[in-house]
């Protein structure tokens, strides 16, 4: 591999750990949006809460991550894709204010209607922002960014079939994230009868993912050709591997194995991120921009990678010591307000 | 959302001046924000530290409430943080397209600081009574740090708009990048000095005037003389540093950028005994209105009145920033930090006689106002930088016009922007206010929970 291919693939595993995180993370606001009314939906707000808590913040940094290494790998697609989309990407950016904002000040604030009204703004941008974020996936990945400063076209690019599949199934697959990664931290917090609901919701959204996905191969057929033939052909180990890890997900949840089904539902969502961009290789934006084409000079992609690897020896035993401190206070929630 | 745009026609002028206006409130709104994230963990860690050593419950207190306060500030800094990474894209693709590959590098060690700072303050303000104190204590040493390097960081990257380096241009595109090169140009020192200052002053007397104004009120407790002195003392230390520091960037523009200098100055004729012009603004291609000190700007240029120095006739019209605004922010700039230093100085001056305050309430109300001063020196600092740069995002090389989104329309998000902004200023201040008010009654640190010896787990 030459140097702007493993800095691709760092960035498509920082896709996949945005995905996996803060996919959660939104999921818990979308849970959060439907734990009913204010007091009879205490508890589940308060599990929720307190398991996005320590790592919200830190899943911002993942979109950064990804957004910085993409300008300085491949500034003409960076370029093209934000002048392209600026609509759906401003609402989504305005959406990651809206919530970050809101969950920092709902915390803060002591009154009913103050929890609400910040609660109502969470819950709303944690189902807008991946919406948005999935529907620029759909746009790039159906071929409607073309290269160049603003060269697509403004609305068609992501109000299309393929850019609607992409923010449907995005919030979806937050939803269930979020409710496998939920059943486990309930049962830790010492509470079966919310690990039980949501196991029934997991395996709702479970279903409602599987359905959305199978529906989406015809829409992606009629209306993305090319990536549906590179998902059939080149990616199709991948996404067979998606749909066989999701349906043992639903298997183990029906079993409430809830520690393994983290593990094989996120490798499902993972499988399925992967195999977008290995069944458009090695073009970055149709028709004909290559990776190589993209790329930064190379003395920039060994800089970056360099600096990347240090980061990694910095940040990853950092970030373990902050999970192993936050599972362990599960122990005890409610000793912190 | 189709005739919005359809209406708005294609980009133009307007649209430059929209995503101008857009970039400088999320970059104005962010910037304070970032100040108190790297001053704030200063504050907090000096309080925790005598806190452990003396046992003194009201420096505990302090910590703690500093340390929700910075929760906060944290969390909205990070998100407006993450704006500004995609407003520079879907404002400037135009830059970003072409030069994204020479000033990435900052950007991704500043990511790595940013994440090892987002993760210490959440195990920080997560472990209160979850860690012993020291170690509890040290789990923000990483906060302090990463909040310094992110500031010299990102700051390096906009060293490079104004000394851009480190590239040679072939055809429209950028080729032999070195990317070290770029992040340590020659502006980086001077920018990155005065602004990681800039934040320290920000934070502490920011964080200063808040008690200074409960002081005014009555509460003169230890709690709250503490919570006074602990940021003031920070903050009037950085004072006369800054001070140096203001020279060492305008001799800096002075070799290095003189037309921002002259802007900053009004000075529109180059030669020696160059004035240091306060105040004015400009009518008819000169400086009217101005308090004049003579020769002051050659003086402070080359400690010399022969000292040349360059004017804007120097540079074609269209290649000249907004006067007006880049002098009068410069005036702003200079003078608050000049009052500020001398407020430093009457409470050094205080100490050293009494080892107290100032006994004049004047300084308190004073001190009270220091934290809008603070502020204000660091917008029309900021003003001065990118207003004074202009016509150019690139100095010298890539025009602003050129690097802004073609798509029309950007007007309409800039408003929708705008509008978010005041409703999350709205909503932080309030938070903010409800908190000072707060916890001091209902929640006294749980001191002996906090700081008897934890069971291994």
């Amino acid at each position: 591999m030459d140097a702007a291919q493993v800095l691709l693939v760092v960035m498509w595993v920082g896709v996949t750990l945005y995905a996996l995180l803060a996919g959660a993370d939104f999921g818990g606001g979308i849970w959060d949006l439907l734990a009913g009314r204010s007091r009879a939906g205490m508890p589940q707000r308060r599990l929720i809460e307190h398991s996005i808590g320590p790592v919200w913040e830190a899943n911002h940094v993942w979109l950064i991550f990804v957004i910085v290494v993409l300008w300085t790998g491949f500034p003409p697609v960076f370029a093209a894709v934000m002048s392209t989309l600026y609509i759906p990407l401003t609402l989504a950016a305005l959406g990651i204010i809206a919530r970050g904002a809101a969950f920092a000040f709902r915390k803060a604030s002591t009154e009913l209607w103050q929890q609400r009204l910040f609660g109502a703004a969470f819950a709303t941008s944690s189902v807008l922002t991946p919406f948005f974020l999935g529907a620029v996936a759909g746009a790039v990945a159906s071929g409607r960014v073309p290269p160049g400063l603003a060269a697509g076209d403004l609305l068609r690019s992501w109000l299309n079939p393929t850019s609607l599949l992409g923010g449907v199934l995005a919030v979806a697959v937050c939803a269930y994230l979020a409710a496998v990664y939920l059943c486990d931290d309930a049962v830790r917090a010492g509470s079966p009868e919310l690990a039980g609901r949501f196991r029934h919701r997991a395996l709702a959204t479970g279903l409602v993912v599987g359905a959305v996905a199978l529906g989406g191969i015809s829409v992606i057929r009629w209306d993305a050709p090319r990536l549906f033939d590179g998902l059939t052909h080149r990616a199709l180990a991948l996404v067979v591997a998606g749909a066989v890890l999701g349906l043992l997900s639903l298997v183990l949840l029906w079993r409430r194995h809830y520690l393994s089904v983290r593990v094989t539902a996120a490798l499902a969502v993972a499988a399925v991120v992967w195999g977008w961009p290995l069944a458009q290789y090695p073009v970055m934006l149709h028709p004909s921009l290559t990776v190589d084409e993209a790329a930064a000079v190379p003395a920039v992609l060994h800089a970056t990678l360099l600096v990347l690897a240090v980061g990694a020896l910095l940040v990853l035993p950092s970030m373990a010591w902050l999970f192993v401190l936050q599972r362990r206070s599960l122990h005890d929630p409610g000793a912190h307000g | 959302m189709t005739g919005l745009v359809a209406l708005a026609g294609p980009a133009g002028a307007a649209d430059l001046a929209a995503a101008r206006m857009q970039m400088a409130l999320s970059l104005g709104w962010h910037i304070v924000l970032a100040c108190f994230g790297v001053g704030m963990p200063a504050l907090l860690l000096s309080a925790e530290w005598r806190a452990i050593r003396t046992g003194d419950d009201a420096l505990l207190r302090l910590a703690r409430q500093w340390a929700k306060v910075a929760g906060v500030l944290f969390a909205v800094g990070a998100v407006s943080g993450t704006i500004l990474s995609f407003e520079m894209g879907l404002l400037w693709p135009g830059l970003m397209g072409t030069y994204g590959q020479v000033i990435g590098l900052p950007f991704a060690l500043e990511g790595i600081a940013f994440f090892v700072e987002a993760i210490f303050i959440g195990a920080y303000l997560y472990a209160w009574d979850r860690l012993p104190p020291r170690v509890h204590l040290l789990s923000g040493v990483p906060v302090l740090v990463a909040g310094v390097a992110s500031a010299f960081f990102v700051v390096t990257a906009n060293a490079w708009m104004n000394q851009p380096v480190g590239f040679v241009m072939e055809n429209g595109r950028v080729t032999q990048v070195a990317p070290w090169r770029a992040m340590f140009n020659p502006a980086t020192p001077p920018q990155t000095l005065h602004m990681i200052v800039a934040a320290f002053m920000v934070a502490g007397f920011g964080t200063a005037s808040v008690y200074a104004v409960a002081m005014l009120r009555g509460r003169r407790d230890r709690y709250h003389r503490l919570g006074f002195m602990i940021p003031f003392t920070m903050a009037a230390v950085f004072a006369p540093i800054q001070i140096f520091l203001g020279d060492y960037a305008a001799k800096f523009l002075a070799e290095r950028q003189p037309t921002k200098l002259a802007a900053a100055e009004g000075l529109f004729r180059t030669g020696p005994n160059a004035p240091l012009s306060l105040g004015g603004f400009v009518a008819d291609g000169r400086l009217r209105y101005a308090v004049e000190i003579p020769s002051g700007l050659s003086l402070l240029v080359g400690h010399s009145p022969s000292t040349v120095v360059q004017g804007l006739d120097r540079v074609p019209v269209a290649d000249r920033p907004p006067v007006t605004p880049v002098h009068l922010a410069f005036d702003t700039m200079v003078g608050m930090g000049s009052l500020l230093f001398l407020l430093a100085a009457w409470y050094a001056f205080a100490w050293w006689r009494r080892r107290d305050l100032p006994r004049s309430r004047w300084f308190l109300r004073f001190a009270a106002l220091s934290g809008v001063a603070a502020v204000l020196a660091l917008e029309t600092g900021w003003i001065v930088t990118e207003v004074g740069r202009q016509p150019w995002v690139v100095y010298g090389r890539l025009r602003t016009l050129d690097a802004v989104n073609p798509a029309p329309g950007l007007w309409a998000g800039a408003v929708i922007v705008a509008l978010v902004y005041v409703f999350l200023t709205v909503a932080t201040v309030y938070v903010l206010r409800r908190m000072a008010g707060a916890p001091r009654e209902q929640e006294p640190a749980p001191r002996a929970a906090a700081y008897a010896p934890q069971e291994p787990e």
